[in-house]
């Protein structure tokens, strides 16, 4: 016990490294319109999930977390962009997006409202469950990233950003779920990161679609269908 | 076992309908596996109708009475929508395309199992899995008919709910947080309910918002409904009748499931949610079905109107009100699967979707005249059938709690809704025979065209999916079997507070 108690105060600090990170590739989803970028901020953000995943499970000694690491390194760092390149084709996300709904300083700012008020929705829940020094950096930056995904998917009007937004949402729920469900059982874990890469998939494919029907991915546009 | 054999049953029948084997396999095989599901999900019923709960594989498959109820109906939609896909997909796909028809079959076994997944599962984290599962197998069912306008309800459907499923899923990551206080209880519904005393008000609460916009996403509750109408228009008649008729109440069974966590002053506190949601629901959607131009997006409106109201039975509390919120769970389900099945057949009559186009369609294909007036009769309320008595049942037992306010907001949209429907279904099924063909972007007629009467006769199938599916509509409206009876009993009463 010794041991962990000196290592305590450097696993928190640098999870607490990979959680600021985090939070700030979320940030950079909502405000670069290279979608190439974009493409490589998720991948990024998706390692640092699986480094706070490595530290968490060396913490607690736990297999459970070593097996989301891993399998967080093979679905999202390597197999996700790789179908994604399959599914869309390099033309459709190797470009930038123009119109946003919202311009990017705006955006950004209300960004950061988001952070702040998913401190706000966490902070209780951290003092009712008397939470440990992990949840209490994990929980609500997985929140705020889970939240600022959701905005994310609102604002940007072209297929792959939408995608990366909602890819983006379930990183934060996860990161999040590393420390606060660290007792699911295994084959759920299995099944997550296998519906991961269906997800990817079927919206991979249906972008494709699209792009073959109307010549673009802009999906913020199709306004055939609403209420007059 | 039974459990286990209908998961495999629609799996296997998903992988045997690939096969390249003439153009009448795929359906026949989906036919016979449906109608095998539909036998073993009455069995697991009859095996529940006592109240207690049918195990195959501990904390993992496992089905109480309201689980079966919800897997009863998932097979009953299911093996209709199968015997109508027979005939529907046979006219509207080219003869040449096997592979189209093969890919057709393959994809609505999938989202069957999927389906069938959600009330089997009892481990909370594959639940969820489950029903995101049913989002994505049935995207391109959505957009089957591949139109511009099929790829964007695809599309919205697909984003908007997988929005939804990722806030619900840190929901479900918050509950399994909660349970980790409690000594040794499994991540399963019953587990929840008996750790749940433990847990503290803050956790709940926020994990059941999470969970409730984020499946309320999925099940269509407003504000966050605007792709239901497009997905459940555009897709495949029987792929109609399955989304709104069950897929919807197959996502808010999982809302519903949380009521019984809470207890006392928490309880009543969920229940108001659970009240203002559905009665936003019911509201938005009855206005909105008045201005409706498609007939499949009108009783899409009516989806997200009856979803309101069985929210608002939820919440009302009591045992009353819960048995109504499950006769008008299954009512809903049989009626709105035969109100689509009913728009398919009219689809196949006319043409159009518009509803401006149709006129006298009594005299251009008498059936379809006659099922599209009985299902809007149906769905809208009217007595003698079963949405009728379901209705009633909550507007009685919202009286009886004394909640004169909300029973009167959600009597009015009842109303409301009713004339939306029966205004538009009459200006279709009566008057002078007549199909305008309309461009659906300026909307100026470009010519009117009378049909020859008999030119438009049904496939059988529809025919018979129709006339099986019409049986539950009128006779839940006038008698319960006993067994049904028995199966809602317990379904209600297991959402009380224990």
């Amino acid at each position: 016990m010794d041991g962990q108690d000196l290592l305590l105060p450097l696993l928190t600090k640098l999870n607490a490294l990979a959680g600021g990170i985090f939070l700030i590739s979320a940030f950079g989803l909502v405000g670069i319109r290279q979608m190439l970028t974009c493409l490589r901020i998720y991948v990024f953000q998706s390692l640092l999930l699986a480094i706070s995943a490595v530290i968490l499970g060396y913490y607690h000694a736990s297999i459970h977390l070593f097996v989301v690491a891993a399998l967080t390194i093979v679905t999202k760092v390597f197999l996700i962009p790789w179908v994604l390149r399959q599914a869309v084709g390099y033309e459709s996300y190797a470009k930038r997006e123009i119109s946003q709904v919202i311009n990017i300083p705006t955006s950004l700012l209300l960004a950061v409202a988001i952070a702040i008020l998913s401190y706000y929705i966490a902070s209780p829940l951290l003092t009712a469950m008397g939470a440990g020094v992990f949840e209490k950096v994990n929980l609500p930056i997985g929140m705020a990233s889970l939240l600022i995904g959701a905005y994310t998917v609102t604002v940007r009007g072209e297929a792959v950003p939408q995608l990366l937004g909602i890819l983006a949402m379930e990183n934060g729920a996860f990161f999040a779920g590393i420390s606060i469900a660290s007792n699911l059982p295994l084959i759920a874990e299995l099944a997550f990161a296998f519906y991961v890469l269906i997800t990817v998939l079927v919206i991979g494919l249906l972008a494709m679609r699209i792009h073959k029907m109307i010549a673009k991915t802009a999906v913020g546009e199709m306004m055939a269908l609403r209420e007059e | 076992m039974e459990l286990i054999y209908i998961l495999l049953l629609s799996i296997f029948a998903a992988a045997l309908s690939l096969l390249p084997v003439g153009r009448r396999f795929a359906p026949a095989v989906t036919l016979l596996a449906t109608l095998a599901v539909f036998l073993l999900s009455l069995r697991v019923a009859l095996a529940t109708t006592e109240g207690g709960a049918l195990t195959a594989v501990r904390d993992y498959l496992s089905c109480d009475s309201f689980g079966a109820l919800i897997l009863v109906l998932i097979a009953f939609v299911g093996l209709t929508a199968a015997i109508f896909s027979w005939g529907y997909i046979a006219t509207t796909v080219e003869a040449t395309d096997d592979r189209k028809v093969r890919r057709y079959y393959s994809r609505f076994n999938l989202f069957l199992f999927s389906m069938l997944a959600v009330p089997i599962f009892s481990q909370l984290a594959l639940v969820w899995i489950a029903v995101e599962l049913t989002t994505l197998l049935s995207v391109f069912l959505v957009s089957f008919e591949s139109t511009p306008q099929a790829l964007e309800a695809a599309w919205k459907y697909a984003v908007l709910t997988c929005m939804g499923a990722s806030l619900a899923l840190l929901g479900i990551l918050l509950l399994c947080w909660g349970l980790s206080l409690s000594s040794q209880a499994a991540f399963t519904w019953e587990g929840l309910i008996s750790a749940s005393p433990q847990m503290p008000p803050a956790l709940l609460y926020t994990a059941f918002f999470f969970i409730l916009i984020g499946f309320g996403t999925k099940a269509g509750l407003a504000p966050l409904h605007t792709w239901l109408p497009d997905a459940h228009s555009q897709a495949p008649s029987p792929i109609c009748a399955i989304l709104s008729g069950i897929e919807t109440t197959a996502v808010l069974y999982c809302i519903m499931r949380l009521l019984p966590m809470f207890q006392g002053s928490a309880a009543s506190y969920v229940r108001m949610w659970f009240v203002i949601f559905g009665l936003i629901s019911a509201g938005v959607a009855a206005f909105l079905l008045i201005q409706a131009k498609d007939y499949k997006r009108l009783f899409a409106f009516s989806t997200v109107e009856h979803m309101g109201i069985i929210l608002v039975a939820a919440g009302l509390g009591g045992y009353a009100a819960h048995f109504g919120a499950m006769l008008q769970i299954v009512s809903h389900a049989v009626t709105k699967s035969f109100c689509f099945f009913a728009a398919g057949a009219t689809l196949m009559a006319t043409g159009t979707r518009n509803i401006a186009a149709i006129r006298g369609l009594i005299r251009i294909s008498p059936l379809a005249g006659i099922f599209l007036m009985v299902g809007g009769l149906g769905i809208a309320g009217a007595p003698p059938f079963a949405v009728f008595l379901s209705e009633f049942s909550i507007l009685k037992a919202g009286i009886m709690n004394g909640q004169y306010l909300v029973i009167g907001l959600l009597a009015l949209f009842i109303v409301v809704a009713f004339f939306g429907i029966m205004y538009q279904i009459n200006r279709m099924v009566f008057g002078s025979p007549d199909i305008l063909l309309i461009d659906e972007r300026t909307e100026q007629t470009l010519f009117g065209r009378s049909i020859i009467p008999g030119r438009n006769i049904l496939p059988v199938t529809c025919i018979i999916a129709l006339i099986v599916t019409i049986v539950p509509v009128i006779l839940f409206g006038i008698y319960l079997p006993e067994q049904l009876y028995q199966l809602i009993h317990h379904a209600a009463s297991s959402l009380g507070s224990k």
